[in-house]
C-alpha cells in the first residue's frame, strides 16, 4: 500500500497493517467474495432481527416497527412518486493553480467551476509571476468581473484565503502544502479537492520492432523532457526495463534525447535556484553521479539541466525515494518485466503508471494489481487531454478528479429532488403499532406485493 | 478595467492585513454576487467560457511571453500543454474502470445505529474494500451486536468492528485510511477532517443542519390532503427516533392565517398515532434529554409552547410538543433541535418562507408540503440543500436511486445505492494506445510548422492541417 508519513502514536496499528494485508492479497477485489459478504449481511439481517430489535429497544425505546420500518427500510411507503437529480452550483469556489502549468491549471478548473453555475477566485501560483500577472489582467475583461477573481500573492495569501470558508477548493500542488490547506479546511469544513504529486513510474516491456521501440522511446522522452523539462506531475518519473532489454533501450533514448533537445528552447528551464539547487543536489551524491550514463551537466546560471539517465541509482537515494521533478531519468532494471509490479506496489500509488507493452496478458495484470490515478498504455502524459477520462490521483497522488464532465461534477451538489403524491396512503407507515402493521412493512420489505395487496384489502394478516 | 488591474497590483504588493481586507471585500462581493442568482442561467456560463476561449484566441503571444518568462517554455510545448491539442491522442481505446480504495472507515451515528452502519458497509464491500466500522457508543448494545455478530456472517479478516468512544475514534483517526465516512454532528466532524488532513485521507461528512418544511397550505386544502400531510408530518418528526434525525423535520413554516387549523390537525393526529409514550422512541441519554430541556427553559420559548411540553427524566421522556413562534434568536430556533419540539414560524405569504430557509445554513433536507408547481420550482432553483422532497419527509431516505448527503454546513460526499459504490470506488483512467500512428508534431525540435499544425488540429481544421503536413500550405 505504501508508507506512512508518521508512525501513530498508540493503539491500532497492526489492526491496520492487517487489513492493509488483507486488501494487498487481492481478496476483497474478487467479486465472488464481495457477493458472499453481502449475502453474509443479508443473512444476519434475517437470523438476527428479534435480538436486533431488542437492542434497538434497549439504546432508543424504539418499537419494533419503526425499527423495521427505518433500519431495515421499506422503500414502497413512497410509492408512488418521482425521483430526479437535480445538479446545482456550490457557491464561491477557490482554485489554487500550480506553477508548472499556470495557464492550464487555472483556466481547466475555472471553466469546470463556471459551467456548473458558481462563482470562483483563482490564485495563481506566484513561482510563475508572468503568468499570474496575465491572468489577473486578462481574466477580468474577458470574463464577469463581479464573479470571477483572480488573487496574487504567495503562501500568506493563500493562508488568509484558507481563513474562510469555500463552498469548494481545489488545490494543485504538493503534499505538504495540501496537508496545510486541507488542516484550514477542517476548521469551516470546507470540502477539498486535491491533486498532487507522485513518482510516475513507467514500466517497458521488451519490444520486438525497432519501429515499436523508436516510437516508445519518442513517447518515454516526451514524456519526460518535453513537459516542462520534467517539471509535471504526470511527467514519467522513473523508467522499470528487464536488464537484458537495458543497453537497447538506453542506446534508443540517448540518441532521441540528442534530436529532441537540439537547440536549448527546446526544453523548459528549471523553475528557479531552490529547485535547481534539489536536482542538482540528487547528483552530488557519489553512488548517484556514478549511475550517470548520458548528460549529468548543470549550469546554474541558466537554471539548466542536461537531459540525464542514470542506470540503476540506490533505491534509498533521494532521487529515487523523492518526486524527482525534472529532467533526470532513473533506470532500474528487473529480472523479469513482472517484477515491475511489486516494485510499484512498494511506493506510494501515483499519479499515473506508464508502461509500454504488446502483452495484452500483463496490461490487465497492471490494470487489477496496482493502483494509481490512471494507466495509460503506449504513450505518456496524452491521458490528460482525452475527454471523457477523469483526472486525479488516489491515496498520496489526492483526491478528486476533474477534466470535462468530471469538472461540472466536482463543482456541483447532486441534489435528491423527491416529488411524492398525496393519492396512495399506506397507514401501515404510522404507529400506533400493531402486529398487522409489522406484517405489511415486511411483505414490502421483502417485495411481496401479493401478500401486501392482500393485507391492504383485509384478507390476509 | 484599469481599476481591476490597479487594485490587483496593490493586492500584490501589499502588506498581509491589507490584503486581508481585500480578500475579505472579494469574498463579500463574489457571495453576494452568487447569491443573486448571477452565475445560474445557461446563458451567462455559456457567455463565460465563450469568453475564456477568446481570452485564449486574442491573448495568445501574451500568455506565451508569459509562460516563456516564467519557465523557458517554448511556444509549442505552451500551445500543446496548456491549451491542448486533442488529436495528438488519436486513435486511443479510453475506459474508466473502477476500482477499491483499499482499507476504509466507517463512523456510524447513534440513532439509526444498525442502518448507518450497515447501509456504508455495504457499499464499501461492493466496491472490494477492506472495512473498520466503528459504532458509536451512545447506542452500547447495538454496538455490541454488531461486534458480536458481524464477523460470524462475513469475513473477519476484512471486516472488523471496533468498539468505543472519542478517544477511540482519536486513535484510529492517527491511522492513515483511504476512505473515512462519518456520521455525526459538525463539532466532532471537525476533529475527523483536522486528523484526516494531516495523512491527506480523504473524507465524506454526514452531517445535520435544520430540515425545515414549507408547509403551503391554501394549496394542499383542507380535506383528505390536509390529513395525509398532517399524517407524513408527524412520522417525519416524532415518529423517526422521536425527531433525534438528520432528516427529520427541525421546524413547519405555514402562512398565518393557515397556523390554526395545522396545529388543530396536528394536536387532533398526535392523539391517535402517538397516544402510548411506547409509541415513540426515548431521548438517547441525559445529556442529551438535559440539552433539549434546557431548550424550553427560555421563557419566551416556554410561553410559546402549544401543546406537550411535559418532561420525564426518568424514562427520558419529552411528549411531543408544539411551540408556535419561538424568537428567531432563541437556541430552539439557530440550533438543530434533534428532539421531538417542533417550533411553526408563520410568515405572510408562503413565498416568504423561501427567503426564511435561504437566510440560514443550507440543511440536509428541504421538505415542502405543497401543490403549487411554480412554488416547487422555486424553491428546487432557489434554495439549496442536500434534497428536496415534496408532499412528504425522510422517505427520500429509502430510496435507493437518489444520492443521500448534504452541502455547505450539511456535509459532503454522497451515498445509498450506486452512489455508495462510487464514494468508495476510485475510478482508474484507462487508455490504451497503439504504435500505429505517430504524429511528429507532438515532439521537438519545434519549428513554425509543427506550431501550425498543431493549431490546426485544436481547431478541428483537419484540411488545414493534412496541407500543412504535405508541406502545401505556408504558416
Amino acid at each position: 500500500m505504501g508508507s506512512m508519513p508518521e508512525k501513530p502514536r498508540h493503539g491500532f496499528g497492526s489492526l491496520v497493517t492487517g487489513l492493509q494485508e488483507v486488501c494487498e492479497s487481492g481478496r476483497t477485489k474478487d467479486l465472488a467474495w464481495r457477493r458472499s459478504q453481502l449475502k453474509g449481511l443479508l443473512r444476519l439481517l434475517i437470523e438476527k432481527e428479534e435480538e436486533m430489535f431488542d437492542v434497538l429497544r434497549d439504546d432508543l425505546g424504539k418499537h419494533r416497527a419503526e425499527s423495521y420500518r427505518d433500519e431495515a427500510q421499506a422503500p414502497l411507503v413512497s410509492f408512488p412518486a418521482t425521483a430526479l437529480v437535480v445538479p446545482e452550483p456550490l457557491g464561491v469556489v477557490l482554485v489554487f493553480s500550480c506553477w508548472n502549468l499556470p495557464l492550464g491549471l487555472a483556466l481547466e478548473p475555472l471553466s469546470g467551476a463556471i459551467a456548473a453555475g458558481n462563482a470562483v477566485v483563482v490564485k495563481p501560483s506566484e513561482l510563475a509571476p508572468a503568468t499570474a500577472a496575465f491572468l489577473a489582467t486578462n481574466l477580468p475583461k474577458y470574463l464577469d468581473p463581479r464573479a470571477v477573481k483572480v488573487v496574487l500573492g504567495g503562501p500568506e495569501v493563500g493562508e488568509q484565503l484558507m481563513e474562510h470558508r469555500w463552498d469548494k477548493v481545489l488545490f494543485t500542488g504538493s503534499a505538504r502544502i495540501g496537508r496545510i490547506i486541507l488542516t484550514k479546511a477542517a476548521k469551516h469544513l470546507t470540502p477539498v479537492a486535491l491533486e498532487l504529486g507522485s513518482k510516475c513510474p513507467c514500466i517497458v516491456d521488451r519490444l520486438d520492432s525497432k519501429r515499436d521501440t523508436q516510437i516508445a522511446v519518442n513517447r518515454i522522452a516526451g514524456g519526460k523532457w518535453s513537459v516542462c523539462a520534467g517539471q509535471a506531475c504526470l511527467a514519467i518519473d522513473y523508467v522499470l526495463v528487464e536488464e537484458e532489454f537495458a543497453p537497447a533501450l538506453i542506446e534508443v533514448l540517448k540518441s532521441t534525447v540528442k534530436r529532441f533537445t537540439a537547440t536549448p528552447e527546446c526544453m523548459a528551464r528549471i523553475l528557479n535556484e531552490k529547485h535547481f539547487k534539489r536536482l542538482s543536489n540528487y547528483l552530488k551524491d557519489r553512488k548517484v553521479a556514478a549511475s550517470v550514463v548520458h548528460g549529468g551537466s548543470v549550469n546554474p546560471k541558466t537554471l539548466t539541466i542536461e537531459p540525464t539517465i542514470l542506470l540503476n541509482p540506490p533505491l534509498d537515494s533521494d532521487v529515487m525515494t523523492e518526486e524527482i521533478f525534472g529532467p533526470i531519468l532513473p533506470i532500474i532494471t528487473v529480472k523479469k518485466i513482472e517484477d515491475s509490479m511489486k516494485f510499484v506496489r512498494s511506493k506510494p500509488k501515483p499519479l499515473a503508471i506508464y508502461a509500454f507493452t504488446r502483452n495484452e496478458k500483463l496490461k490487465s495484470r497492471i490494470i487489477n494489481k496496482t493502483s494509481s490515478g490512471s494507466v495509460t498504455f503506449n504513450d505518456a502524459v496524452v491521458q490528460y487531454v482525452v475527454e471523457g477520462l477523469p483526472f486525479g490521483g488516489v491515496e498520496q497522488s489526492g483526491s478528486g478528479q476533474y477534466h470535462g464532465k468530471y469538472s461540472f461534477e466536482l463543482f456541483s451538489n447532486k441534489k435528491a429532488v423527491f416529488k411524492r403524491s398525496f393519492l396512495i396512503e399506506f397507514m401501515f407507515r404510522y404507529p400506533p403499532w400493531d402486529n398487522g402493521k409489522i406484517g405489511m412493512l415486511r411483505h414490502v420489505f421483502n417485495t411481496n406485493y401479493v401478500l401486501l395487496l392482500l393485507g391492504l384489502i383485509g384478507l390476509r394478516r | 478595467m484599469g481599476t481591476m488591474a490597479a487594485s490587483v497590483e496593490e493586492i500584490s504588493a501589499a502588506a498581509p492585513q491589507a490584503l486581508e481586507l481585500h480578500a475579505l471585500q472579494h469574498l463579500g462581493e463574489l457571495r453576494s454576487t452568487f447569491e443573486s442568482g448571477r452565475t445560474r442561467p445557461l446563458a451567462w456560463r455559456q457567455d463565460q467560457l465563450r469568453g475564456l476561449l477568446r481570452l485564449l484566441a486574442e491573448k495568445e503571444e501574451e500568455a506565451f511571453r508569459a509562460l516563456h518568462d516564467d519557465l523557458g517554455k517554448h511556444r509549442a510545448e505552451a500551445y500543446r500543454d496548456e491549451v491542448w491539442a486533442p488529436l495528438v491522442a488519436f486513435p486511443a481505446d479510453a475506459q474508466v474502470v473502477p476500482e477499491p480504495l483499499g482499507v476504509v472507515l466507517i463512523f456510524s451515528c447513534w440513532n439509526f445505529p444498525l442502518g448507518l452502519s450497515l447501509e456504508p458497509l455495504i457499499g464499501a464491500i461492493a466496491a472490494g474494500n477492506a472495512v473498520v466500522l466503528k459504532p458509536s457508543e451512545l447506542a452500547p448494545a447495538t454496538a455490541k451486536f454488531l461486534e458480536d455478530n458481524i464477523g460470524d456472517y462475513m469475513d473477519a479478516t476484512a471486516v472488523k468492528v471496533v468498539q468505543g468512544g472519542p478517544a477511540v475514534g482519536e486513535q484510529l483517526m492517527e491511522h492513515r485510511w483511504d476512505k473515512v465516512l462519518f456520521t455525526g454532528c459538525p463539532r466532532v466532524a471537525r476533529m475527523v477532517m483536522a486528523a484526516a488532513s494531516k495523512h491527506l485521507t480523504p473524507v465524506a461528512l454526514e452531517l445535520g443542519g435544520k430540515c425545515p418544511c414549507i408547509f403551503d397550505s391554501a394549496s394542499v386544502g383542507t380535506g383528505r390532503n390536509l390529513q395525509t400531510s398532517v399524517n407524513r408530518v408527524i412520522f417525519a418528526k416524532w415518529s423517526s427516533c422521536a425527531g433525534q434525525a438528520c432528516v427529520a423535520i427541525d421546524y413547519i413554516l405555514v402562512e398565518e392565517r393557515f397556523a390554526p387549523t395545522l396545529i388543530k390537525m396536528l394536536k387532533s393526529t398526535l392523539k391517535r398515532l402517538m397516544a402510548d409514550s411506547d409509541q415513540m422512541a426515548r431521548i438517547v441519554n441525559a445529556r442529551h434529554f438535559q440539552r433539549l430541556s434546557g431548550l424550553l427553559k427560555d421563557p419566551a420559548v416556554a410561553a410559546s409552547v402549544l401543546y406537550g411540553g411535559k418532561l420525564d427524566a426518568k424514562n427520558l421522556c419529552i411528549e411531543p410538543t408544539i411551540l408556535l413562534n419561538p424568537p428567531l434568536d432563541s437556541a430552539i430556533m439557530t440550533e438543530e433541535i434533534f428532539g421531538p419540539l417542533l417550533p411553526i414560524i408563520t410568515v405572510k405569504k408562503i413565498e416568504d418562507s423561501i427567503a426564511f430557509v435561504r437566510a440560514r445554513p443550507k440543511p440536509l433536507a428541504v421538505y415542502a408540503f405543497t401543490n403549487s408547481a411554480p412554488l416547487k420550482r422555486r424553491i428546487v432553483e432557489e434554495t439549496s440543500s442536500g434534497s428536496v422532497t415534496f408532499n412528504d419527509a425522510v422517505v427520500q431516505y429509502g430510496i435507493d436511486t437518489l444520492p443521500f448527503g448534504g452541502v455547505g454546513q450539511s456535509g459532503f460526499g454522497q451515498y445509498h445505492g450506486k452512489y455508495s459504490f462510487e464514494m468508495f470506488s476510485h475510478k482508474k483512467a484507462v487508455l490504451k494506445r497503439g504504435f500505429l500512428v505517430e504524429a511528429m508534431l507532438r515532439y521537438p525540435p519545434w519549428d513554425e510548422q509543427k506550431i501550425a499544425m498543431m493549431r490546426h488540429l485544436y481547431r478541428y481544421n483537419y484540411i488545414r492541417f493534412i496541407f500543412t503536413f504535405l508541406g502545401l500550405s505556408r504558416t
